[in-house]
């Protein structure tokens, strides 16, 4: 195992630095820190949904649900009950920790298509919830939000410090992620993922794993989510609705399923896609990304860094051949 | 009873019953499709939004009628249908089932945002034809005559469909073909192109169902985009083993979700997720499904 998933180990470090370098470097080199901020809340939702779907080989069509409603908690807590962010923060992910643990107690119930089809129904049923819901202002959603000071003291209206926040947030979900991954508990994931009723001749109860992978990426999930009000000064019912649950699908198919950093790199893309073509292509913007879906199904089911280990992986045989 | 208005609760029961029947018809669809290709056609309300506007269309554009449409519409969605197999589904019948839906949602996103580019969220209106305008009085309510009308069509063609499926020749091929389609090809029939038509039948199904719509709701780039959610909820509730069972499922759930407009109005929109909820904790296969 090393942190690719596959590939060389070294490589694989020395794309993590690089990476990591660059980031610490953007804002500095004229790169606007408040969408590559935006894009690593999407990155960390990527990655909370590629625990589900990568790693553990269950489909959630419903995790825009646990991203935009941690976003609406954590709205609400700043600017009605005037938290500092981090405890806003803990609330939103507390909050999509509880509906995570609700709609995948029910949803494990069934496999395969019925599961997405369930997560689908149950994050409908929230979206309604939040539709209606007085605290969440409508079709309106929650503007002006007061970014705070972080633990009273440092103001995040400063962009350059908030965008460190994000990242250091970021940081700490990849190495989670990469822990959770990697240990004995992640492996047994990958074998549910392999073989469920393998898993369960071992003796393993499959639902008490897969009802803790839920819950783990639906708090991950609304961490990102929550983080983004923080980014942008609102909460909307657009993050909320299933065509989010299906971006981050994209984000992940179209970065690589099951890679460690494919989703991360996904949702870069996307992010950045939608900034670009929103000037230039304004509501043609869905109908391209759904154009890149199908072409992702049909012709690049491996993503993008699927594709490159893959290369990778050829090159090394050759070089042995 | 008190306080409920005999006439409110025979109208609403019968807004139910339209919407049971838009329900049964498109988890119909949706489940002779899974049945055959093991695809949950998320582009489904895509489609059933495509026939309220090729309805529309012909009208607006060349002042077809009504009855020409209900021909019309199902045959556009179908062979956009037969495209959609050919071009797509068909390359991903040996990989995990996920990616059908993952296909199909993109076609959705695809057809949902041309429509939007094009005629924009607020719809268009569509018009019943004179012969099923207007109402009939029927004593303890008055009916309007075009909700009846999609009534007794919709179960028509429903109850059309399962005999089809359940007591034709041509059903026993399909069903033979869904069990075992290696089998069913060494005899002789042509697999892929059942497994085409088959398709294009289901979304046919749903561009008609658009078509009767049409004229009960707006015509709008987002009328299916919604319900194609409820209608999944519906597909889980009844378990997608069972032609009758989408069926009945749809029209009760229809009827369900009005009725709580008298008990709690609010709750109305998210009755058919709860009951989702109930039913797989007690019955995870489904109420018609079969347990693996």
């Amino acid at each position: 195992m090393n942190w690719l998933g596959q590939g060389t180990e070294r490589a694989g470090k020395i794309t993590w630095i690089v990476a990591l370098a660059f980031l610490l470097v953007a804002p500095f080199v004229g790169v606007y820190p408040i969408f590559v901020a935006q894009a690593l809340c999407f990155a960390i939702f990527a990655m909370a949904f590629n625990l589900l779907l990568g790693y553990t080989g269950l489909l959630s069509f419903g995790h825009a649900a646990f991203f935009g409603g941690a976003a609406y908690i954590t709205a609400w807590l700043l600017q009605e009950k005037h938290l500092t962010p981090e405890l806003a923060l803990l609330g939103g992910v507390a909050a999509a920790a509880a509906a995570g643990t609700v709609v995948g107690a029910i949803a494990i119930r069934r496999q395969g298509i019925y599961f997405a089809m369930v997560t689908l129904a149950l994050a409908q049923m929230l979206f309604f919830f939040f539709l209606q819901a007085s605290f969440t202002g409508g079709e309106n959603g929650i503007n002006g939000i007061e970014r705070g000071k972080l633990f009273g003291l440092l103001s995040l209206e400063n962009d350059l410090a908030l965008y460190f926040f994000v990242l250091a947030i970021f940081v700490g979900v990849f190495l989670l992620v990469l822990r959770i991954v990697h240990s004995p508990y992640g492996q047994v994931l990958k074998a549910i993922r392999e073989n469920e009723p393998r898993a369960i001749s071992l003796g393993y109860n499959v639902d008490r794993y897969k009802l803790l992978a839920f819950v783990l990426s639906a708090s991950l999930a609304g961490l990102g989510g929550a983080l983004k009000v923080i980014v942008m000064h609102l909460a909307t019912l657009q993050d909320v609705r299933w065509e989010q649950s299906g971006e981050v699908i994209l984000m992940t198919l179209l970065g690589g399923l099951g890679t460690f950093a494919g989703p991360a790199v996904g949702a870069f893309v996307v992010v950045g896609l939608q900034n670009y073509l929103s000037d230039r292509a304004g509501s043609w913007t869905n109908v391209i990304i759904g154009a890149i879906f199908v072409l992702c199904v049909v012709a690049f089911r491996k993503g993008f860094v699927g594709e490159l280990l893959a290369w990778q992986k050829r090159g090394e045989k050759a070089k042995k051949a | 009873m008190p306080d409920i208005n005999i006439q409110a609760l025979m109208g609403q029961l019968m807004l139910g019953l339209v919407n049971g029947s838009f329900y049964a018809m498109l988890s119909l669809g949706l489940a002779v499709i899974f049945g055959l290709l093991g695809v949950v056609n998320f582009a489904h309300g895509a489609l059933y939004m495509l026939g309220a506007y090729a309805a529309w269309y012909v009208n607006d554009r060349w002042n077809v009628s009504y009855w020409w449409a209900l021909l019309i519409g199902p045959l556009v969605v179908g062979t956009v249908g037969v495209v959609i197999e050919r071009l797509f589904l068909k390359r991903l019948y040996k990989l995990d089932p996920l990616y059908g839906l993952l296909l199909t949602f993109g076609i959705a996103l695809v057809l949902q945002g041309v429509f939007l580019q094009y005629y924009g969220s607020s719809g268009q209106s569509y018009s019943a034809p004179d012969q099923l305008s207007g109402a009939t009085d029927l004593g303890f309510m008055v009916l309007p005559n075009y909700r009846a009308w999609v009534v007794v069509i919709s179960l028509a063609v429903c109850l059309g469909t399962w005999f089809l499926i359940e007591r034709t020749q041509l059903g026993a091929l399909l069903r033979a073909g869904t069990e075992n389609p290696a089998l069913v090809q060494a005899f002789g029939v042509n697999v892929p192109l059942m497994v085409t038509l088959t398709y294009a039948a289901g979304c046919a199904l749903a561009g008609f169902a658009g078509v009767l719509a049409a004229a009960v709701t707006q015509v709008n780039p987002l009328m299916g985009s919604n319900l194609i959610i409820v209608v999944f909820a519906v597909v889980v509730i009844g378990g997608m083993g069972s032609i009758m069972g989408s069926i009945v499922t749809g029209l009760a759930l229809g009827l369900v979700e009005k009725l709580t407009i008298f008990v709690m109005p609010e709750a109305s929109n998210i009755v058919v997720f709860v009951i989702m909820a109930i039913v797989l904790m007690i019955r995870p296969a489904g109420l018609f499904g079969k347990e693996k």
